[in-house]
């Protein structure tokens, strides 16, 4: 071997050991688990999905009869999606995470996705969404994860009454992320019984397993990381607005959506968590402020708004959004939500409660059908310690856990589409 | 939310705004409490939770709450039976690539504004970009059809005369939700105007002295700008949306007028 051909054969062989080394590496942008959830994957590391796909909007109503406040007059029709393909082929539920509505930018990640790979897609607002709350949830106060459950999957089936006769369908197969997650498991456990759909996979990504627990652990997140408590979030606001303003002057307009707050993060790269936590519970706040407010309207339950007082189409209510905004999670499930429920079965405790929002409830199941797949993060925030490892003790081959990703920030990321699509494409069994 | 100056056009939406005034009159604004019910204290009372010391960043001037949140709903049927029907077929019968070419032929003729409003405010260099791109943008953007300007160099100086005005000082004064053009406050509005009149009297609409042209083109840029925003009024399910887009825009101008 001459010399000449030794620096050949070792770039080779570096070529060739690197090759071996990536294989399974993980290259998702974030190690950082708050970084993660609060940016997702920016659209230069996401997968590219279709621009546009041929979406259909429609409405349905489970409850008619129902008599809805004025103050609530546009909710009273609960908005769907379904996406068609020409032919028959199989079809895929979609359930939206905590807040999030039918077309939330995650709900549209897996439209897309699923469509490009041959399914008919429906996708479903959480029953923890105002629109659901009025339209379709039976008792108006949701966070009963049993109940959720079934009343989505009376919307499910009502939905399939509206297209059976327009779309050819194989097989049903259901996910959802995070809160929808937990509630396609519960969906699936009544499927056994009531076999409208025989889902024939099922896939959860990024739930959680006790509700409580991560409540708890949202809540936390917006009173323990803006300096000074709730009350001084004007001042924590007013930084985030000249950190917006900085972006701004650098030439990006002003729009408050996934790519702007990027931008923000990429000028101003924030020294500790603390804001981008605090930024996490609030979005968790404003949801459930959104949810408890329309449900203490619409059951009349006398949380934040008088029993006789009724709110009329136009009637201003900023403070009762102020109010709420100052009350955690935790204040809605003992004053509103256990109240509720406890009204029908006295005997019920909080502790019972808890055990019943949980994924621990239907383990064996969960343990033994073999139609379930998990996608889950090694560093998932809302998810206490040796619960991502219970998931996987539960799942075992059937879990996939990546490294990071935090609560569903890497769902766009390439090998996430291909980990989330493969699940149902591949096990043709 | 975008500028339409012709005369003819100005009546209509005239006349379209008499009506949302009439739908919007007789307002109250907060729930009156009716004095012959007992209200039952709720279980987290107002007066419990919130403090006076404390600043509320979803408070807004709003005096006119009760018009402004009728003329919110206005703008919701507004779009939905009329507006987005259009901007849908417009989008239908025209290629995404034509549409590109729209939108930027759009902001070619509105860098007049830009360039007014960057110069009463004595931003020279951003005035000069302004000045320059409408220059390289007409000559070598084929009238603006093309925006070559800002991949040399020279982005866009977004400024209109409510900008003009917040920087030399002006509050934003009472928020209000203008019918069709959504939300904007007192000082904006103004600026609205002036805007409006300025690039009527003295801008591309004066050099070109034409009715017909001008109506096109006032046509063409409202249904260009509305095909650019996503907002869709009561979209987010919110049962505050009102009071959040009212924050945000508040915010929003703040950052503008900072720059």
């Amino acid at each position: 071997m001459s010399k000449k051909r030794i620096p050949i054969l070792w770039a080779l062989i570096c070529l060739l050991l690197f090759s071996v080394s990536s294989v399974g590496a993980y290259n998702y942008p974030f190690d950082d688990r708050y970084v993660a959830t609060v940016l997702s994957t920016p659209a230069e590391y996401a997968e590219v999905l279709p621009a546009e796909v041929p979406v259909k909007i429609e409405t349905i109503n489970m409850f008619p009869e129902r008599k809805v406040p004025g103050i609530l007059w546009n909710l009273e029709e609960m908005r769907y999606s379904y996406i068609k393909q020409d032919g028959p082929a199989p079809l895929i539920f979609l359930i939206a995470g905590t807040g999030a509505s039918f077309n939330s930018a995650k709900m549209q990640i897996m439209q897309k996705a699923f469509y490009r790979a041959g399914y008919h897609v429906v996708s479903i607002t959480s029953p923890t969404h105002p629109n659901f709350i009025v339209a379709a949830s039976t008792s108006g106060v949701p966070g009963h994860l049993e109940e959720d459950s079934a009343d989505l999957y009376r919307v499910m089936q009502s939905i399939w009454k509206k297209l059976e006769k327009k779309i050819e369908v194989t097989d049903f197969n259901l996910t959802g992320y995070s809160l929808g997650a937990a509630q396609s498991a519960f969906i699936a456990k009544i499927d056994e019984q009531e076999k409208a759909f025989n889902f024939r996979k099922v896939l959860l990504i990024n739930p959680p397993v006790s509700l409580y627990n991560s409540v708890l652990i949202l809540d936390e997140m917006l009173e323990h990381n803006i300096p000074g408590g709730v009350d001084n979030f004007s001042a924590f606001y007013n930084r985030l607005i000249d950190a917006f303003s900085d972006t701004y002057a650098r030439g990006q307009d002003v729009q408050f959506n996934d790519q702007f707050l990027y931008k923000t993060y990429e000028h101003r790269k924030p020294t500790s968590d603390d804001p981008l936590e605090a930024l996490i519970g609030l979005d968790f706040r404003i949801s459930s402020a959104n949810m408890v407010f329309t449900s203490d309207v619409l059951t009349k339950a006398g949380y934040v708004v008088p029993k006789n007082l009724v709110l009329k189409r136009h009637d201003r209510v900023t403070d009762y959004s102020k109010v709420l905004t100052r009350l955690s999670f935790l204040d809605y499930f003992r004053g509103l939500f256990m109240p509720h429920f406890q009204a029908i079965d006295p005997g019920l405790t909080e502790v019972d409660m808890i055990k019943r929002t949980s994924l621990r409830q239907i383990e064996d199941y969960l343990r033994n059908s073999s139609k379930f797949g998990l996608i889950h993060n090694e560093d998932d925030i809302i998810m206490l310690p040796g619960e991502v490892d219970y998931l996987r003790g539960v799942f075992g081959s059937r879990a996939q856990i990546f490294p990071h990703g935090g609560h569903c920030g890497n769902m766009g990321y390439p090998d996430n589409i291909a980990a989330m699509v493969g699940f149902f494409t591949n096990a043709k069994n | 939310m975008f500028n339409m100056t012709n005369y003819k056009l100005r009546a209509v939406i005239m006349a379209l705004a008499g009506l949302a005034i009439l739908f919007a009159s007789g307002c109250s604004v907060t729930p009156k409490p009716d004095p012959n019910i007992a209200y039952e204290a709720p279980r987290h009372k107002l007066e419990d939770t919130l403090k006076e010391t404390v600043k509320y960043e979803v408070d807004v001037y709003d005096p006119l709450e009760g018009f402004n949140r009728r003329a919110y709903t206005f703008n919701y049927y507004f779009d939905k039976f009329l507006f987005l029907p259009i901007v849908k077929t417009y989008e239908f019968i025209t290629p995404d690539y034509v549409e590109d070419r729209v939108s930027s032929f759009v902001d070619n003729v509105f860098e007049f504004n830009n360039f007014t409003n960057n110069l009463l405010q004595l931003k020279f260099k951003q005035t000069g970009i302004t000045l320059a791109r409408f220059v390289v943008n007409t000559t070598v953007g084929v009238a603006g059809l093309w925006d070559p300007a800002t991949h040399w160099s020279m982005p866009r100086q977004a400024e209109d005369f409510g900008q003009t005005l917040g920087h030399y000082g002006v509050g934003n004064g009472p928020y209000l939700v203008l019918p069709i053009f959504g939300p904007s406050n007192l000082r904006d509005t103004t600026g609205l105007v002036t805007d409006s009149v300025a690039f009527s009297l003295a801008g591309p609409p004066a050099w070109v002295d034409d009715d017909t042209t001008t109506l096109v083109f006032n046509g063409v840029a409202a249904v260009d700008t509305r095909h650019r925003q996503d907002f869709r009024y009561y979209r987010t399910g919110s049962p505050f949306e009102y009071d959040m887009i009212r924050m945000l825009y508040t915010s929003k101008r703040k950052i503008e007028i900072a720059k």
